[in-house]
């Protein structure tokens, strides 16, 4: 217990840290980008945000196939808690999105490829949380979402093939092509450590709340 | 084939017990009808709009009848206690599935058989072509492959008809734009190569899906 704390604690630090260099890079250090100006700055944490909303999608659809298997507990608390992580970030993919598309495209949204998935994206596993919701008992709520998180996450491909070929606005990567300049590359990295770092922080801090309440459940049926 | 034995008996149980109830055909067709008449309302009549709109309508209402009647699907099974008769009788998870989905699938292309002609008829559309029946077969296919999957899933929480559509919508999303681009080559004219691309998605979402839902089936109705 005590060597979690710890571990968490460093975490925090670290994210702290990462946070904190990060925003010195993006508002100090990395030159303006040409043909956008200011605004295109948000790229640094829209970008990231994204990437990790995906990570914590793909650790629900891990999550939620091992506990189909192995049936415990806590596969099911780590691919809840990474849901609710996933739905947060991609909220924040939506908003910083809007925000830039807003002086560039002239509209605050656009039935743009990307965009859509990620609001279809967003959509499923919002229905993910609900489906919790609505389950009349604790292992019924888990295997159920367990089932939407598989399915949703093999539908992800699906929709962004079918997305893509119905529209394209949104600006091709230019990430791995190598378009990126050097001291843009380096503090769309850092930035990346940093909410790689956040998510994981979150993920442990939400599991460890989540493992609370299932003991706080199990001691109240012994007292009543 | 004891599978396909077992699978067909329950197909036919729901067809038998739909014929003598006429319970799901005939009231998502009496559905179907007002959604398209509401439409109407929504978009006004002229020639020019309806061309426009049409490939939207069809498939925005046969998604909601699909919900409508995937829903009645499993809810029937449960209200009569038969869906424990069907899980401690001798017959695998994934028979039931299959049995359910195909009874789905049947009522379903039933009732499109019906509502096509009648959108033919109330749009003056060329909507009874090759092409239109081919896309709506196989996204139906689609439709009621996830759709079994989450109604078996929806009938055992709080809140059965809204637990299905929350569900069944964001994940068929796909196959509804695919359906809906294609109808709309479909309805322009336009050649069997321009559609090819988006039945393609369809096909594949339908056998994805297929093999998915048949896999996990078993884990929806455990209890």
């Amino acid at each position: 217990m005590k060597e979690t704390g710890i571990f968490r604690n460093t975490l925090l630090g670290l994210s702290f840290i990462l946070f904190v260099g990060a925003l010195y890079l993006i508002f100090v250090y990395v030159p303006t980008e040409e043909g956008m100006g200011i605004v295109q700055r948000i790229f640094y944490f829209h970008v990231p945000v994204a990437w990790i909303a995906f990570l914590a999608f793909f650790i629900v659809f891990l999550g939620s196939i091992m506990y189909l298997w192995k049936r415990e507990s806590k596969w099911d608390v780590i691919a809840s808690s990474s849901a609710e992580v996933g739905v947060i970030f991609t909220t924040l993919v939506l908003i910083t999105g809007s925000i830039w598309a807003k002086p560039i495209w002239g509209a605050w949204w656009t039935w743009d490829a990307r965009l859509t998935t990620a609001l279809i994206l967003w959509l499923i596993y919002i229905a993910y949380l609900l489906v919790r919701s609505y389950a009349t008992h604790e292992q019924q709520a888990a295997r159920f979402a367990a089932i939407v998180g598989i399915v949703g996450f093999v539908d992800v491909p699906i929709v962004a093939l079918a997305i893509t070929l119905w529209r394209t606005q949104h600006p091709s990567p230019v990430i791995f092509q190598g378009g990126l300049a050097p001291p843009m590359l380096l503090t769309l990295l850092v930035c990346l450590a940093a909410f790689t770092t956040l998510y994981s922080l979150l993920l442990i801090q939400r599991a460890s709340i989540k493992n609370a309440e299932g003991e706080v459940g199990k001691l109240k049926e012994l007292c009543s | 084939m004891r599978f396909w034995h077992k699978a067909i008996a329950i197909t036919w149980k729901d067809t038998l017990s739909e014929i003598r109830t006429r319970e799901i055909i005939f009231s998502v067709l009496v559905f179907t009808l007002l959604v398209i008449v509401i439409f109407n309302f929504a978009f006004g009549t002229s020639q020019e709009m309806m061309a426009l709109v049409a490939p939207g309508m069809l498939w925005v209402t046969f998604a909601f009848a699909g919900v409508l009647s995937l829903n009645r699907s499993f809810i029937l099974e449960k209200e009569e206690g038969c869906l424990e008769g069907l899980m401690v009788s001798p017959i695998s998870r994934e028979a039931i599935y299959v049995g359910k989905m195909l009874g789905s699938l049947l009522f379903m292309l039933i009732i499109e058989a019906i509502a096509l002609p009648i959108f033919a008829f109330l749009f003056n559309l060329p909507i009874l072509s090759l092409q239109i029946v081919i896309i709506t077969v196989l996204t139906t296919v689609g439709f009621v492959a996830v759709g079994t999957l989450f109604s078996a899933l929806a009938v055992n929480t709080k809140a059965r008809e809204m637990v299905l559509s929350i569900l069944f919508l964001p994940i068929v999303a796909p196959i509804i734009i695919c359906a809906v681009k294609a109808s709309d080559s479909a309805l322009s004219g336009e050649p069997w190569s321009s559609l090819f691309p988006w039945l393609r998605i369809i096909g594949a979402f339908d056998a994805i899906f297929l093999v998915v839902s048949f896999l996990i089936f078993a884990y929806v109705i455990e209890e």
